[in-house]
């Protein structure tokens, strides 16, 4: 019998539409403030987290290296952004998604430039270099006292992350890897993370790659820098040291590296935490530690391995299910 | 099959019902005119948990000790903000969802700073126990006054301006430098308002040296600084850094230089035990003294210790008079009006009615200036015989 499947077509409209119906909904509801405020303020946090989280995926999951400098991404994005939006070069409208792409464009940049002397490196040295670079971006930011204000914050920026601004970009981040996965340039980046050697005497030139996913992984760490600027208000160069680059590389190994649905679920939790088990006091922090420690043990690969969600595979599988189950029946009549 | 479908289902409607027992509960006490409550934001977990612990014991203290006197009772509400920006508009959001009347909060200075502008917009009367910067309760490019925002502890520029007077004043220097951290914004605000105050005076500032916030080696500036010789150095850092810079400065051949701090250097000598030459001479700032000779200070310490078994320090006491500033605006509102405690109309009253704070608390008289700073005296401690003396207030 011929397997049920759902044509292209149909998927991106099945797609599109669910998005659609998710933004609007979460934005009417954020809006109407049913959940309180609280949650409105948690929900734009976790958005953030998504982007840095899946966009910190890329170059650990699927590149398979083990950067450690991604709270420098976000520092240049969250500055670049800020300073956009405080000198008021644009009308407001178009100033947000324009802000967001500058703030982008400079992670991006610096991405390129660390990445081509820190690529030649793998494994732990990699995770030094990215380390010391991370480091360097935060000393810079300090002393540049005239742009970014140093060590006593750049404040009064326009606070305009709300949930339709942030889930937008949630949306295009996870669409933009996802894409970029399922290309061409996916399969290379893969090859580079499962053999560097096979994949270079396939004739993938690997460094191209490498550095094409982190700057792609510094771009979106950028926009969530923005947006994360555009929550709070106020930049402080501490915000952005390495124990940030450790907690946002905790989500993706605890989601699975190699997982984006598994980043975002992890992305979710962690960053709920506070919020949610507040009223746990200090013994919040037991919980947390044991979280961790029971998901590495029981499941090293993380919460969800490499295994990443299709909406339309489980489509499939629900149909098939059903025509199996139809002719089942039919049979049992004949 | 059925029959469990049935219990489950059952058992899911008591669980509710009961829920909903509880939370009517819940309504009934928040309707209650005898009790206010009122949000505690700090820092419990992370590295700020030293401080946030100090304010808590505080607060506690006060609340417990005011709720035992009968009459309008205080409800806290405690949420630990980690010391993070992000979870302190998170925590301070979800305050505002429990209808809080007012907020202490929060511990240092960058969450405080994350939450002032929204707190503005919502009418929120907040005091803070211990973020001193500046920004916390002027906007520092418009100079927009934060009016909702106190707090009962100095701010940075009050600090460094003190001891260049102190300097100039007192020990008659006439050169000094200055060793900060241009990493800390606290060590920046202390060093800029005492330059600034230098100039004025006639205190001629020979040399600046700057450090990163965990530097262990300050031979290097130090050596410096001791070619000019200056009379006082002035080292506007935490506790570690005088731990590191004492014995350094000795090393580096600054002997004839006095050292002057402020209350970031308090439990300097905790971490010098071993010896505590290097720093002998030198004189700091700070907000609360133990030496004091004032009845209801020691009553107040004596309670502390009795409570925590341990004395209290300057954030301890800060945090109690905070405590003791709002809630005594608190009566003094519920006594001057018949708002709703939890309205917006209690709050903007409850706002005026802190700004006519003129209190006796355990740091000293207060009252607020224009900027909701407070106007109170400061304590110098002298180091003697590797102990601290009380010099005498400022």
């Amino acid at each position: 019998m011929k397997e049920f499947r759902i044509s292209m077509p149909m998927r991106y409209i099945i797609n599109s539409l669910l998005l659609v119906a998710f933004i609007v909904a979460g934005h009417l509801i954020t809006q109407s403030g049913l959940l309180g405020r609280a949650h409105n303020a948690n929900i734009v946090s976790v958005g953030i987290f998504i982007i840095l989280a899946v966009s910190l995926n890329l170059s650990t999951g699927y590149l398979g290296q083990l950067p450690l400098g991604h709270a420098g991404f976000m520092a240049i994005g969250a500055y670049a952004g800020a300073i956009f939006w405080r000198s008021g070069l644009l009308p407001s409208t178009a100033s947000v998604p324009a802000g967001l792409l500058v703030a982008g464009l400079a992670a991006a940049v610096v991405g390129v430039i660390i990445g081509i002397p820190a690529l030649r490196l793998k494994g732990d040295y990699l995770a030094i270099i990215t380390l010391g670079f991370g480091e360097i971006i935060r000393v810079i930011i300090n002393n540049l006292d005239s742009v970014t204000g140093g060590a006593g914050g750049l404040h009064g920026i326009p606070r305009h992350s709300n949930f339709l601004i942030v889930y937008l970009c949630v949306i295009i981040c996870c669409i933009a890897i996802h894409m970029l996965m399922k290309s061409r340039h996916g399969r290379a980046i893969l090859s580079i993370r499962e053999n560097e050697i096979a994949a270079e005497s396939c004739g993938i030139n690997t460094t191209y790659y490498k550095v094409m996913a982190f700057a792609f992984s510094a771009f979106f760490a950028g926009i969530a820098g923005a947006l994360f600027a555009g929550n709070i208000g106020l930049l402080v160069p501490g915000e952005f040291d390495f124990m940030t680059s450790i907690n946002i590389l905790m989500i993706v190994v605890l989601g699975g590296m190699g997982s984006m649905a598994g980043s975002v679920i992890a992305a979710s939790i962690l960053t709920s935490l506070p919020l949610f088990m507040a009223a746990l006091n200090e013994y919040r922090m037991i919980i947390y530690a044991l979280m961790l420690i029971i998901v590495m043990l029981f499941k090293p690969s993380g919460l969800l391995g490499t295994y990443d969600f299709s909406l339309s595979r489980l489509l499939e599988k629900l149909i098939r299910r059903r025509i199996a189950a139809k002719s089942k029946v039919k049979e049992g009549e004949a | 099959m059925k029959k469990r479908t049935l219990k489950v289902f059952s058992l899911v409607l008591v669980l509710v019902m009961a829920l909903g027992l509880l939370a009517s509960c819940a309504n009934d006490d928040n309707s209650d005119v005898n009790e206010i409550t009122i949000g505690i934001l700090a820092p419990l977990t992370g590295g700020a948990a030293y401080f946030g612990e100090s304010v808590r014991n505080g607060l506690m203290l006060y609340i417990d000790e005011f709720n035992a006197r009968g009459g309008l009772q205080i409800n806290p509400i405690l949420r630990d903000e980690e010391g993070n920006m992000t979870i302190a508009v998170t925590m301070y959001n979800y305050l505002v969802d429990q209808n809080v009347t007012a907020i202490i909060g929060s511990v240092t200075s960058d969450p405080t700073r994350a939450i002032v502008p929204l707190a503005f917009e919502d009418n929120m009367p907040m005091i803070t126990a211990s973020a001193t910067h500046a920004g916390v309760t002027v906007h520092p490019d418009t100079g927009q006054v934060f009016t909702n925002m106190f707090r009962s502890c100095f701010i940075d520029p009050f600090q460094g301006t003190k001891m260049a007077d102190f300097a100039f004043e007192e020990l008659g220097a006439r050169t000094a430098a200055v060793l900060y951290s241009n990493e800390i914004a606290y060590s920046i605000g202390l060093m800029e308002a005492f330059i600034h105050r230098a100039e004025t005076l006639g205190l001629e500032i020979v040399h600046i040296e700057r450090h990163a916030d965990h530097a262990v080696d300050f031979v290097g500036q130090l050596t410096n600084i001791a070619a000019h010789n200056p009379d006082v150095l002035f080292v506007p850092g935490y506790n570690y850094h005088v731990a590191l810079i004492g014995p350094q400065s000795v090393t580096a051949g600054l002997t004839d230089t006095v050292l002057l701090g402020a209350d970031g250097w308090a439990g300097s000598l905790e971490r010098m035990e071993h010896d505590p030459s290097s720093i002998e001479g030198s004189f700091f700032m700070t907000g609360f003294t133990h030496e004091s000779t004032e009845q209801h200070v020691l009553d107040f310490i004596s309670r502390f210790e009795a409570e925590y078994g341990i004395p209290p320090n300057m954030f301890a006491a800060q945090a109690y008079d905070a405590a003791m500033i709002l809630i005594a605006a608190i009566e003094r509102t519920l006594a001057a009006t018949d708002y709703e405690p939890d309205s917006e109309a209690f709050r903007l009253a409850l706002i005026d009615q802190m700004s006519a704070t003129d209190i006796q608390g355990v740091t000293g008289r207060i009252t607020f200036d224009e900027f909701n700073n407070p106007q109170k005296t400061a304590f110098i401690i002298h180091i003697v015989d590797g102990v601290e003396r009380f010099w005498g207030t400022f």
